[in-house]
């Protein structure tokens, strides 16, 4: 019984919310990795583009539900998400347009690239300040759990109680979908595999007549998409702030440069290493231990070994450990 | 004579505002032939060939495919005409299955290509087992099949190959030589730059030793190799 | 015209923008020396970050966006360095903290040379693994307890270790030194990797950093900040009793409370100018030496400085680490010009990412420029919002008086200058990518 206990407890406090934080961490490492790999940059104002999706999504949310339109029991923000996306996509095509374009044209260094995306980051997160405001929005409504604590208890009989808040099953739904489709689009369509081509091998991708103008739209569509339904999911799941969205950007780099960059798998697997880690490492063990240690050892304290705090000093030691030790990550990256 | 089915003629070039690497140089070659360029290091071989591709410019001279100027057009439109190039580094799609990397070659084609995919599995058997490998698993002979595969894909008119021995054993050298006369079986004109001058001349119909990025010699495959001079400089006596 | 002379006059406008800003009340300008002495002071410490990271991006092309992070350690060392010892703290835990510390980075090392020493296999992964695992819980057995009773020391007032109470001018040394270390730890890792990696390992370790300041309270006093620490310069109060000073002001014509804050403010932009010019000049003579134009060679082109034998990882490490102590240096003088440390307010976009924005448009490369843009672009910084809110003024002019929009619209003003920053990044860099000095 108490096995069960610390079980569902482990479940409750670690498993969910890391596999919702790392589903969410996987969206957005995608994009990263996306844009690394086509156009060949680390794309600072990712976080940004997360925050401006979400916010479009929240505003028309907002519009809804005063219009009284509601998913039922699901957030509205699901109904208005293919607004934001639409939004999103419309801005990153004219940043790349406006921006991106020129210095791909002059075949600029990386380092270059990365300098634009930061200017370009300030003004997505003025924008998003200006817009809505950098204070914390709650956009969530509808059901709030899937399985509340004390149902769970009920059902089971158990001492410990196992929630799963709605915003974590769509989550979790919603990134399997979203990345099943990614991948069939990558790996079976001809658009897709063209951009894989491009990805491997630019040259002679050109030579094959693969259209780079094409491929960099349709990236930059695919980003837009997959930045705002990661930072859509993530304001649902927890809030929006502007600037919780900019401070994103580290644990989605780790996540990208652990699983490897370029590599979309790797990208989802970077994100559920780094969001277990940093659960696992900043969750107080101190209920989990009681019930499986034995009598008389259990900890004293709350057995936390870090501060949640330092949960980006989580992503970050990760991140130096894998550079150390496989520069190009765990699945094999690019290093140009 | 005729005009041959592609033609480099007369070209004088270099990269971008760089120096001029070719001096009226001419390369031809005709369907159904095997055009072999071969020179010492640094002659401009695979610049004479880039140059029929369009990847330099041209200063003077023209390139023509079928009577067809085609001096002004980028490599991709060159694709588009009937051209297939194969470089000689990176010419595959390492992350890429073999059958993807092939799909990749037919990119430019909205008809049914599943015949000439078919086709290609038959020059080259050993590709149709590893189709669904990725094409950076295959061992360097297997590579160059993939990389001269993915060209045929667009069912070109003519095919250009850079050094597509280069780096591969005595054997899988001969094998890939074999692979190439059977391409050019076909009808397909071959123009090709090889390092190992003697054993390309000798499957060449037609030979240019260029030197300095101008035409020394040519002619046949046979009488360069009979030719005393040639034979001294370039095939080591 | 010539460099110089455009050099000069850009210097020219920059200087009369201040005394603009002093004397005029019209618009953005605020017409108060007082205002207009801040804007200087922090253009100064602004212009010297500007100039450690043009060290590192303009001579060496290394990307480095963890400004903040030094920037904070330098107003750590101010704490450290010039707060009078905590009663009791020492005796309390600050040496078992220390010892825990110490215990800690032994345990580090040890883990590492097990790693180097034994061969590979699962039994070094193992012994590896034990080490940082019973590693860890001594330290927190050692650590914890300290910590504790360190916090406890009057937890309303100090709650931490204090500092040795030296002169706070030490602090600013001090500051450069503690920047370097990190700066070591993260290009000893980070170098030699792709240069997006140091961006992404800076930006990381400026957040950690922070959490730490943020956190550690038996450090630095977390979010509750460290206030009142000790000033080079005499207090405004103190002055204003002071009959001499009572005397000189009457003289000047002023009030004793202006000039009691202007004579400590110029006073302080003298010290900063004068540690400006220092190290312009030294920024200057090691671009002109031999090591400065090894270094610009490497930039220009790595592989070919490589061939020749140059050491390129070493020499990007040293500037990396001379760069970031200018920056620890800096964030050493902010902290003693605020003369308190309040790990809450630093900000990525406005301590990293905005010295970036004054390399840029000053001129990468260029350490005159480096200066011009901090003065410039903090300049800026400041008087976006004036300008934004002037701007919204006469957009909303024409809208009725309580609607939403125009409320909305002026309020959110303030924000118009993080788009204004980005903009002028942007423009900078399409357009003039060279900046307004440019490199010679």
């Amino acid at each position: 019984m108490d096995f069960l206990n610390a079980l569902v407890a482990l479940a409750n406090f670690v498993l969910i919310p890391g596999i919702t934080y790392g589903s969410q961490l996987a969206l957005g490492a995608l994009g990263v990795t996306l844009i690394y790999g086509i156009l060949r940059f680390s794309n600072f104002a990712h976080g940004d583009t997360m925050a401006f999706g979400t916010m479009v999504t929240i505003l028309v949310t907002w519009g809804f539900q005063a219009m009284g339109i509601s998913a039922g029991p699901l957030p509205t923000a699901l109904l208005a998400l293919p607004f934001g996306i639409l939004a999103t996509m419309a801005l990153v095509l004219l940043t790349d347009k406006a921006v991106y374009g020129f210095y791909r044209h002059q075949k600029a260094k990386p380092v270059v690239l990365v300098m634009v995306s930061l200017g370009v980051m300030f003004m997505m997160n003025g924008l998003v300040r200006f817009i809505i405001g950098p204070g914390d929005q709650r956009f969530a409504d509808g059901e709030r759990f899937i399985m509340k604590a004390r149902a769970f208890k009920q059902m089971t009989g158990l001492r410990e109680g196992l929630a799963i808040k709605t915003s974590q099953g769509i989550t979790v739904i919603t990134a399997i979908i979203v990345v099943a489709a990614l991948f069939w689009f990558l790996n079976k369509t001809r658009t897709g595999k063209s951009m894989r081509a491009y990805s491997d091998n630019e040259d002679l991708a050109l030579l094959s007549g693969i259209n780079p103008d094409r491929v960099v739209m349709y990236t930059w569509l695919i980003v837009a998409a997959l930045a705002t339904i990661a930072g859509t999911l993530y304001g649902l799941d927890k809030s929006f702030k502007p600037f919780t969205y900019f401070q994103l950007l580290l644990p989605i780099f780790a996540a990208a440069i652990v699983g490897g960059l370029g590599n979309p798998l790797g990208a989802i697997a970077g994100g559920f290493v780094i969001a277990l880690s940093e659960v696992t490492v900043t969750y107080a063990w101190k209920k989990v231990l009681n019930y499986t240690m034995p009598d008389g050892l259990e900890p004293s304290g709350l057995a936390q070994l870090m501060s949640t705090d330092y949960k980006f000093a989580v992503s970050f030691t990760i991140l130096v450990i894998v550079l150390l030790f496989k520069p190009t990550g765990i699945f094999k990256g690019k290093a140009v | 004579m005729s005009e041959p089915f592609l033609i480099g003629d007369a070209m004088t070039g270099g990269y971008g505002k760089g120096p001029d690497i070719l001096h009226d140089c001419t390369i031809a070659v005709n369907p159904g032939e095997i055009a072999v360029i071969v020179g010492p290091n640094g002659a401009g071989k695979s610049t004479a060939m880039k140059a029929t591709f369009g990847m330099l410019n041209v200063r003077s001279g023209a390139v023509r495919l079928g009577g067809e100027d085609i001096t002004n057009l980028t490599p991709q439109q060159r694709v588009v005409k009937g051209m297939g190039f194969v470089p000689q580094t990176s010419n595959i799609f390492t992350s890429m299955t073999v059958e993807e990397n092939l799909e990749m070659g037919a990119f430019i084609r909205t008809d049914d290509y599943s015949d000439t995919m078919e086709q290609i599995y038959g020059l080259f058997p050993i590709l149709k087992d590893k189709r669904n490998q990725p094409a950076g698993e295959l061992s360097g002979g297997q590579r160059q099949q993939v990389a001269v595969g993915r060209a045929l894909m667009t069912q070109p008119k003519v095919l250009l190959l850079d050094e597509p021995t280069a780096g591969v054993s005595p054997i899988v050298m001969d094998e890939l030589f074999d692979r190439i006369i059977e391409v050019s079986r076909t009808g397909l004109p071959i123009l090709m730059v090889e390092q190992n001058a003697k054993q390309a001349l000798e499957i060449a119909d037609k030979g240019y030793v260029l030197v300095q990025g101008r035409n020394a010699h040519t002619g046949t495959g046979k009488e360069l190799l009979a030719d005393e001079e040639v034979r001294k400089s370039f095939l080591g006596g | 015209m010539t460099e110089t002379v455009k050099t000069g006059l850009l210097f020219a406008a920059a200087a009369l923008l201040i005394v603009l800003d002093g004397t005029v009340s019209f618009g953005i300008f605020s017409g108060s020396w007082n205002s207009s002495l801040t804007i200087l002071n922090m253009g100064l410490i602004s212009a010297i970050m500007a100039l450690g990271v043009n060290l590192q991006w303009g001579f060496a092309g290394l990307f480095n966006v963890g400004i903040m992070g030094f920037t904070a350690l330098g107003g750590l060392a101010v704490v450290l360095t010039a707060m009078p010892v905590t009663e009791g703290a020492w005796s309390a835990g600050g040496f078992r903290i220390v010892g825990g510390l110490i215990f800690g980075a032994a345990t580090i090392v040890a883990a590492v040379l097990a790693y180097t020493k034994l061969s590979a296999g699962r039994a070094r992964s193992f012994t590896v693994l034990a080490i940082l695992v019973v590693g860890f819980f001594v330290y927190r057995g050692i650590f914890d307890p300290g910590v504790a009773a360190v916090e406890e020391i009057n937890p309303a007032l100090q709650g931490n270790i204090g500092g040795l109470g030296l002169p706070v001018l030490l602090a600013w040394p001090v500051g450069g030194l503690i920047a370097a270390g990190a700066a070591w730890l993260i290009g000893k890792t980070a170098l030699g990797l792709r240069s997006d990696y140091l961006a992404i390992a800076t930006l990381g370790i400026a957040e950690i950093i922070l959490a730490v300041l943020k956190n550690e309270d038996w450090l630095s006093r977390g979010v509750k900040n460290v206030v009142g620490l000790p000033r080079p310069l005499p207090y405004e109060v103190d002055l204003q009793k002071d009959a001499d000073f009572i005397a000189g002001a009457a003289s000047w014509g002023l009030d004793v409370t202006t000039a009691s804050s202007l004579y400590v403010k110029t006073g302080y932009a003298l010290m900063f100018a004068a540690v400006l010019i220092v190290l312009l000049v030294m920024a200057q003579l090691a671009l002109k030496s031999p090591w400065g134009r090894m270094m610009r060679a490497i930039r220009d082109n790595e592989v070919a400085a490589e061939a020749m034998g140059k050491n390129v990882t070493q020499r990007h490490l040293q500037i990396f680490i001379l760069g970031s102590a200018i920056c620890g240096i800096a964030g050493a003088m902010m902290t003693t010009l605020d003369s308190q440390l309040t790990p809450g307010t630093y900000n990525p976009l406005r301590f990293t990412f905005l010295i970036w924005v004054m390399v840029i448009v000053g001129g990468s490369g260029n350490n005159f420029g480096a200066v011009l843009g901090g003065l410039l672009v903090w300049f800026f910084w400041i008087k976006v919002e004036p300008m934004g809110q002037l701007l919204m003024e006469l957009v909303t002019s024409g809208m009725a008086d309580g609607s939403a929009l125009k409320a909305h619209l002026l309020g959110s003003a303030a924000h118009m200058r993080l788009f204004m920053m980005g903009l002028v990044l942007l423009l900078m860099l399409r357009f003039s990518p060279r900046g307004l000095i440019p490199e010679k």
